[in-house]
């Protein structure tokens, strides 16, 4: 606790300290603030991580190639099938294997239709922290017909395992490309639906336009990736400079806004869920046939090196780090986790805006503490 | 009674009982079996009419929300409520070993005292009046203030920071809404000349007042209706609570009986919001009369106390309305929503309504 | 910019710097710890270079030494590059803190101090970030033993 200190007009005053956490509404799982009030205004942020730490880091150093990707799962759990491709990724780029076209569009498919699940959440849970608690189900009415599409084909509906190093586990259900159509005609009507209740409300407008303000020179000072960094002017898409998967072959348009403020990384989102559309629109039609898996030895092992591998997932930029020995199991895979750069530029987003604000404010960084604890 | 020839007037019910007790007994006992019949009666009002209401909000929520809401208990659901209630009866008393102990407890009360107190002044239906005094509206907006103080308590007795932003919020919110509550109700007092409730109501026996009182009665509706929803803390204006910051606000450690208290107090609170809006603005128990014989005659047929539940549980829905469609405001834009726009305006109008008055232009 | 150039330049800045390219994924720098503020400051402010994305900063140990892996990019060009810092010392391992450079650094340094006991001098708020303060040892060392919560096969 800080001393009392005296103000000009010689009332003593002393800074409020708030533990917003572990336990509370708000931090979407295990995160704990410390916050340090003047009244309703917000001095600082100390976030307090770590506490569903699972070490994924050194259990990655016991386990084969192929049970690491079952691990990353666990991670950011909105993103399963991003991370998994991450993970194949590197062990393919690794080992110089090419996937066939029909996995590569398959796995982009799945990565968009994984997006938008977890923007729809994202959606969903940004209006609940607002107060506004309907917003909440609409998303998950949405969000039920993606799960349920990937059910179908892989027997999971959050924790996915569909890639595998060298391709997919199971080839496509043959009601795939009927369902993902299904929905994406759906969703195009219930998206503008998402524009009325929320982005357009005065309210929302109100409480989320000016507030928590990220410059681009802090964006890229502070490392902060994905729809967060784009807000901000920052173009940094994986999908669009280094391209995986399929992501060459299609067209998309990657939003950028220069504003900066909650309202901006809203609304790159809300944007963001048409471009997956378009996307999804443009491979659906035309998935190839081929091989779904290509042969790989039953023990993966990896040359001797370092590799790095980005993706990006629905939250930015994953980083996978692998060094390997030559062996079975890597010397050492390091996960550089979106929320873990986007959570640590809360306090200097945050500093002098009210208490309401950091709710929103922590909404549009999307929390998902798994993915920044590992 | 001036219309209402075929209004069923409820105290041709009570008036022979009254005589009745007064012919077998004294006038002193007379009075206290009228009073506790009147007080039990109205307690068990105010907890079926606060069941139904959270059964209402239950429901209406999950139709806003594409779910059905309470459906196992009972039929529908019916008894949910009553289940709830019961765990809430049954549940521990938790307090915080540091809270101060007396004002923590108190606080409950306060509340609910002060939201019962609202009860008794309400019109139900013709002759279904409890307490008819001639400064009604003036009590009413008196004793609903006293409500913040049972809040602003708990938050400061629970010893807890969430407890104690919650209070200072509600606080801050609700004395200055008060201030438009009033404020616009004082429009339709400025129409009628007088507080007395019953005499407003009947004098909107040829058209209530949203439709009589021009544009300025419509200017005060709406004003009544947002501050009213501020007033009783709800959303968008439930920062008292505000879940998503303050986990739950001024009542985070309150717990069981007492914090069924809080709970049975804001639903009163908004009952007492809806009937009070609902006898200002559209007639209370009063019919609606377009002035056509016919017409106006099958209308006064249907009960009067079924016209003033149907308008006020019609405030109610739009006032659940609100809370289920909209975010919730920060503390300082509630605080620009009053004093810059909401008082300003509601200042002008009454102006307007007093110009209105004066020039005898209303109809 | 081309990889020939890089190393040139990082070469000149910095002799003693072991730089290399072919075969690998990334142009690789490795320094000594002391040296290595001075290249990352050069890195990140030159006009040539311009590395001013702090992508990943990690912690590895090699049992006869440790490093720090710094992964770098450019955001204008997304071009990318790793700096490592070889720590010969496994029971002091030091290193001066970039976070003055690359704000990102900050709990990414506190992760490797975290996880592998790496001590970065200058840094603002070094404590423990994901494990509880008062846990003994840094479990992403190689010879960290822990019977009741690793089991080992």
């Amino acid at each position: 606790m800080s001393e009392f200190t005296t103000d000009g007009s010689g009332l003593k005053t002393q800074d409020y300290f708030i533990n917003m956490g572990p336990q509370h509404p708000s931090t979407h799982g295990v995160l704990r603030l410390v916050l340090e009030l003047d009244g309703e205004i917000i001095k600082k942020v100390i976030p307090h991580i770590g506490y569903i730490h699972r070490s994924i880091e050194k259990m990655c150093e016991h386990d084969s190639y192929r049970q690491i990707v079952h691990l990353t799962d666990r991670m950011d759990y909105l993103s399963s099938h991003i991370n998994n491709e991450g993970v194949c990724l590197l062990v393919e780029n690794a080992l110089g294997l090419e996937v066939s076209d029909r996995v590569k569009v398959i796995r982009t498919i799945f990565a968009e239709l994984t997006r938008l699940a977890s923007h729809q959440l994202w959606w969903g849970v940004m209006g609940m922290d607002m107060g506004a608690l309907t917003s909440f189900l609409y998303a998950f009415r949405d969000r039920e017909m993606i799960n349920d599409i990937f059910e179908e084909t892989c027997g999971a509906r959050l924790t996915m395992n569909y890639s595998v190093p060298g391709g997919v586990m199971f080839d496509l259900h043959p009601n795939f490309v009927k369902d993902v159509k299904a929905f994406l005609k759906h969703f195009k009507t219930k998206l503008p639906e998402y524009d009325k209740l929320l982005s357009d409300n005065i309210i929302f407008r109100e409480r989320t336009e000016g507030v928590g303000y990220l410059s681009k020179e802090d964006a890229i000072n502070y490392a902060i990736t994905g729809p967060m960094a784009r807000a901000s002017g920052v173009s940094n898409d994986i999908r669009k400079h280094k391209p995986y998967s399929a992501y060459d072959r299609v067209e998309f348009k990657e939003i950028v806004s220069d504003k900066g403020d909650t309202f901006a990384r809203y609304h790159v989102r809300i944007l963001e869920m048409w471009e997956s559309m378009r996307i999804i629109d443009q491979l659906i039609d035309t998935i190839p046939e081929g091989e779904i898996q290509v042969k790989t030895k039953a023990v993966i092992k990896l040359p001797k090196g370092e590799y790095f591998q980005s993706v990006e997932t629905a939250r930015g930029e994953l980083g996978i780090y692998c060094v390997s020995d030559g062996g079975k199991s890597p010397y050492r895979f390091k996960f550089r986790s979106p929320g873990f750069s986007n959570l640590m530029v809360l306090d200097h987003m945050s500093q002098g805006s009210k208490l309401g604000d950091l709710v929103a404010m922590m909404s549009t960084i999307d929390i998902v503490v798994p993915d920044i604890d590992r | 009674m001036i219309m209402g020839s075929n209004i069923f007037d409820f105290s041709t019910v009570t008036g022979p009982f009254h005589e009745w007790l007064l012919e077998n007994m004294s006038p002193g006992l007379t009075m206290t079996i009228e009073w506790s019949i009147i007080g039990l009666t109205l307690i068990l009002f105010a907890a079926i009419s606060v069941m139904a209401l959270v059964y209402m909000e239950r429901k209406v929520a999950a139709f806003f929300q594409l779910r059905l809401g309470p459906m196992r208990v009972g039929p529908w659901g019916l008894f949910q409520v009553v289940a709830d209630f019961l765990k809430l009866l049954m549940k521990e008393h938790i307090m915080n070993k540091t809270a101060d102990k007396f004002l923590f407890n108190l606080a409950p009360f306060i509340i609910v005292i002060a939201a019962f107190l609202g009860l008794g002044t309400i019109p139900y239906a013709l002759g279904m009046h409890i307490f008819d005094i001639n400064i009604g509206i003036f009590f009413i907006t008196s004793v609903s203030s006293i409500g913040v103080l049972g809040i602003l308590l708990g938050g400061w007795a629970a010893n807890n920071k969430y407890s104690l932003i919650g209070a200072l919020r509600s606080g801050a919110q609700v004395v200055s809404y008060e201030l438009s509550v009033t404020l616009s109700l004082l429009a339709i007092v400025v129409f009628t000349g007088t507080l007395q409730l019953s005499e407003i109501v009947e004098s909107q026996a040829d058209g209530w007042w949203i439709f009589k009182g021009h544009i300025v009665a419509w200017i005060s509706f709406i004003i009544y209706l947002i501050a009213g929803t501020a007033e009783t803390n709800r959303g968008p204006f439930d920062l008292a609570e505000a879940e998503s910051e303050l986990t739950a606000g001024f009542h985070t450690e309150y717990s069981g009986i007492k914090f069924a208290m809080f709970f049975l107090a804001e639903y009163v609170n908004l009952f007492i919001i809806a009937a009070i809006g609902a006898t200002m603005f559209l007639g209370g128990w009063m019919p609606l009369h377009i002035g056509f014989e016919g017409f106006d005659n099958v209308m006064d047929y249907i009960p009067s106390i079924f016209w003033f539940f149907g308008k006020t549980f019609f405030i109610i829905l739009i006032i659940m309305w609100f809370k289920w469609t909209f975010p919730r405001l920060r503390i300082d834009q509630i605080l620009i929503l009053e004093w810059k726009y909401l008082l300003p305006i509601n200042l002008v109008n009454l102006l307007i309504a007093a110009l209105v008055v004066l020039n005898g232009w209303h109809f | 910019m081309d990889n020939e150039k890089l190393k040139s330049l990082i070469e000149g800045w910095e002799p003693t710097a072991e730089v290399t390219y072919e075969g690998i994924q990334h142009l690789t720098a490795v320094v000594a710890p002391e040296k290595l503020y001075a290249l990352a400051e050069k890195l990140h402010g030159a006009k040539e270079t311009q590395f001013d994305f702090l992508t990943c900063l990690s912690g590895v140990d090699y049992k006869e030494h440790m490093e720090v892996v710094y992964h770098l990019r450019c955001q204008e060009n997304f071009s990318e590059m790793v700096l490592k810092a070889k720590i010969p010392s496994r029971t002091k391992p030091e290193v001066e803190t970039v976070c003055t450079i690359w704000q990102a650094a900050e709990w990414h340094e506190r992760e490797a101090y975290d996880l592998f006991g790496i001590v970065f001098l200058k840094h603002p708020d070094l404590r423990r970030i994901l494990l509880d303060d008062d846990w003994v040892g840094y479990p992403l060392r190689k010879d960290y033993v822990d019977t009741v919560n690793i089991v080992s096969y």
